[in-house]
């Protein structure tokens, strides 16, 4: 990897993605010296995503195009191989790179969800440092009232991007704070509010329930909120993820994804299966606990990173 | 819920490719390997443990004897369910509680595996087995880390060591210790800032904690929805620390939790304990024997096979077979005696408990539907006279119109009835003696299509 002094977010996510090497195309150059595509290549390529979290249906219609363009001769050697499956994953994610824009609605409401441990407090922490950043009023809701210590842990995150934020008691009802914290930023004319909620199994009917209802008290002081509703999703998850989006899709309209926790080996592969099914944007993805380890989705350079390290130049 | 069901799909097809067959063979079993092999994967199982698994349950199946009672397909799932409960079984219980007090507990993993709340629920347990137990947060970044095992420790009944979180984790460890010990704690459980397993810096801190204060127990925390990359975090984190168990967290929702397989694997750890929900008291003993039938989504296929073997009827069953063997027509007098032996296994509601969903999807009705089914089918047949029912092509318009009245229902559901039982007396033709036989003692836990109950 280059040492540039300042590296782009991009180039950060592809040094990071790839630790400590090209996973894909290490093995596969490896694999193929010199030689001709033939069933094997596939087969360990079909491997190598299943070993990226993609999931077995994704990766079957990903294999199957490259397996068309084989039976065409269109690829006949395994840089030709990787830029086409670099391709064939961009396509699937092309349609979710739509960055999040919080001009259209003043306050604009943002509500975020997620299982337990997902990244949900730390993703609005850093949330709230970039819409700081762009001189935004930012107000955050303590709408974590159930686990233990989850309010104190989101004030350190508002004293640190400079954000209000409205809170209760520990134990206090979600829907009440979110009822103060959705009046408050009307009244204060705050820029964004930005809605925490407790981690909760999309599995559990009466959590997701009480999303329901903090959802219908975010509508009755403002009807045309919630504006954004985020889905924090953990990279090192597996093809429960996908479970996840659908479930709290149906429960209370998910409207975007963060990916987070990229840093480590995780490839965070079930965004291209969740992709595949619900076509969500994915608005950002993050790489580290750092505020600036965190930036909008760009779908070729996730594809890129997570395929190869070096046969795409940074776009 | 959708990829559940694809799994389960998926095992129910593999099991209907064995099943009629006499014996497993290299042949007959490969494909359902594979499919096996993709179940697994999908479940979240990471990919060399997968081909290792595989590997073990191809070797055991080949050789193993078919028993006359059951059909190859439910043979190969025994296999498949015994080697998992065998693989993710522990060499031991609990902790190791004997030891010299304060037995100190270390808690590791990644960000968000729940470590925190783990410590908590690790407390109250132990202090229900009338334990005194000391609590300390070495996580000296995350923001409220420290205040939140401390609000966790109130609510339990637990001490609480005062983190500074000025002081290096190590030496807040071995202060810790210190005043367990002078505090006469029977225990010490350390809980760690979640970190990244290719993260040097922080796997170094850790191993410094370890070292200074002794540790019994070392658990890897890790989330039941973890995906293919668990083996890395799992192997890295055990290289580290000497793991001596894992603790499975957020298995109350509906991953198949094949994580827990690949981290057993690599670690070669028992998993002692698992959580089960938000609640502190949502913490439980680890059980192999559920945590296999959960990754292969197959629902409790064992406790069907044992049931439909103890139940069904062999004599009923023998006769039917004879019968059908000497190429005597099925008739509706058969049809009446297997659906009363359907309804004898506790009725198609506790059959469909003990099934995969997906299994039923398309085709079977829902549970109580299918009850209120077999039982106006019954009550058709009920209502036709011995001729009738021996001979059933004299049923013409004016005699379903006599029994649809005597049974209550309608003549549509009647003419319904005819045209399955004729599909069915179709199927039956078709077999030959021993064949059919076999298919009869193994009962294929069910009827042909269209009819109530199990495929």
């Amino acid at each position: 990897m280059a040492d540039a002094k300042q590296p782009s977010f991009i180039a950060r996510m592809r040094a990071k993605l790839n630790r400590p090497g090209s996973w894909l195309s290490y093995d596969l150059a490896n694999l193929v010296p010199g030689r001709k595509i033939d069933a094997e290549v596939l087969d360990e390529l079909e491997t190598r995503l299943l070993t990226a979290d993609v999931g077995v249906e994704a990766t079957t219609q990903i294999l199957d195009e490259l397996r068309k363009k084989v039976a065409r001769n269109e690829l006949d050697d395994v840089d030709k191989l990787i830029a086409a499956l670099t391709d064939a994953i961009t396509a699937i994610l092309l349609p979710t790179q739509q960055p999040l824009n919080i001009n259209t609605h003043k306050p604009f409401v943002l509500l975020v969800v997620g299982v337990n441990g997902s990244g949900k407090t730390t993703t609005i922490g850093k949330l709230a440092r970039r819409f700081a950043d762009e001189r935004k009023q930012v107000m955050l809701a303590a709408g974590d009232t159930f686990r233990a210590a989850a309010i104190e842990q989101l004030g350190v995150w508002a004293d640190r991007a400079g954000a209000d934020i409205i809170q209760q008691q520990a134990g206090a009802d979600p829907g009440a704070v979110v009822f103060d914290a959705v009046t408050a930023a009307r009244s204060r004319k705050a820029d964004v509010v930005i809605i925490d909620t407790a981690g909760r199994l999309h599995s559990q009917s009466h959590l997701m329930d009480e999303l329901k209802k903090v959802r219908r008290v975010i509508q009755r002081v403002e009807p045309s909120a919630p504006h954004e509703v985020l889905l924090v999703l953990d990279a090192n998850q597996g093809q429960n993820a996908l479970t996840q989006a659908l479930q709290f899709h149906e429960a209370v309209g998910v409207t975007g994804l963060v990916l987070t926790k990229l840093d480590g080996t995780a490839k965070g592969g079930i965004v291209i299966a969740i992709a595949r099914r619900l076509k969500l944007p994915i608005r950002f993805i993050g790489l580290g606990e750092q505020a600036d380890d965190f930036g909008e989705f760009d779908a070729r350079a996730f594809a890129g990173a997570l395929v190869s390290g070096n046969s795409l130049s940074a776009g | 819920m959708a990829l559940f069901e694809n799994l389960t799909t998926r095992l129910s097809r593999t099991v209907d490719t064995l099943r009629g067959r006499g014996r497993i063979t290299e042949e007959n079993v490969s494909d359902s390997l594979r499919e096996v092999r993709m179940a697994l994967l999908e479940a979240d199982v990471a990919l060399p443990v997968v081909k290792a698994f595989i590997e073990r349950v191809k070797q055991k199946a080949l050789g193993a004897e078919v028993t006359a009672s059951l059909s190859p397909g439910q043979a190969f799932v025994g296999i498949l369910h015994k080697e998992l409960v065998t693989l993710m079984k522990g060499d031991r219980e609990r902790f190791e509680l004997r030891a010299q007090p304060p037995v100190v507990i270390l808690l590791a993993g990644l960000q968000g595996a729940g470590k925190t709340t783990t410590a908590g629920k690790l407390a109250r347990w132990l202090i229900e087995q009338k334990k005194r137990v000391l609590l300390v947060s070495t996580d000296i970044r995350r923001p409220a880390a420290v205040l939140q095992l401390q609000r966790l420790a109130e609510q339990v009944g637990a001490g609480i060591f005062p983190t500074d979180v000025k002081q290096s984790p190590a030496v807040i460890a071995r202060e810790a210790l210190e005043a367990a010990r002078k505090g006469v704690y029977d225990a010490l459980i350390v809980d760690t800032a979640g970190r990244l397993h290719v993260d040097t810096e922080l796997m170094e801190e850790v191993k410094q904690i370890e070292r200074a204060v002794e540790t019994h127990e070392r658990l890897f925390v890790i989330d039941a929805m973890a995906g293919q990359d668990a083996v890395n975090s799992a192997r890295a984190f055990g290289a580290a620390l000497d793991l001596t168990g894992v603790i499975l967290t957020k298995a109350d929702g509906d991953a198949r939790g094949g994580a827990a397989l690949s981290v057993r694997e690599v670690t070669g750890k028992p998993i002692v304990m698992v959580g089960m929900g938000e609640k502190l008291e949502a913490l439980e003993p680890f059980d192999a024997e559920r945590m296999a039938g959960r990754i292969l989504g197959m629902g409790d296929v064992v406790a069907l096979v044992e049931q439909v073997q103890k139940q069904v009827d062999v004599d009923e069953a023998q006769k039917l077979a004879k019968k059908v063997a000497k190429g005597k027509g099925f008739d509706l007098v058969d049809l009446k005696s297997q659906l009363e032996q359907l309804q004898k296994m506790g009725g198609v509601a506790a059959l469909v408990d003990k099934l995969p969903q997906a299994a039923l999807k398309g085709g079977a009705m829902p549970p109580d539907q299918g009850e209120k089914e077999v039982r106006r089918q019954i009550a058709i047949i009920n209502s036709m006279t011995k001729k009738e029912r021996r001979n059933p092509a004299v049923l013409d318009g004016s005699r379903r119109r006599r029994i649809a009245a005597g049974a209550g229902v309608q003549v549509q559901d009647v003419n319904k009835l005819m045209k399955q039982f004729m599909e069915m007396q179709k199927v039956m033709k078709s077999f030959s003696g021993g064949k059919f036989k076999r298919m009869m003692q193994a009962f294929k836990g069910g009827m042909p299509p269209g009819f109530p109950g199990p495929r």
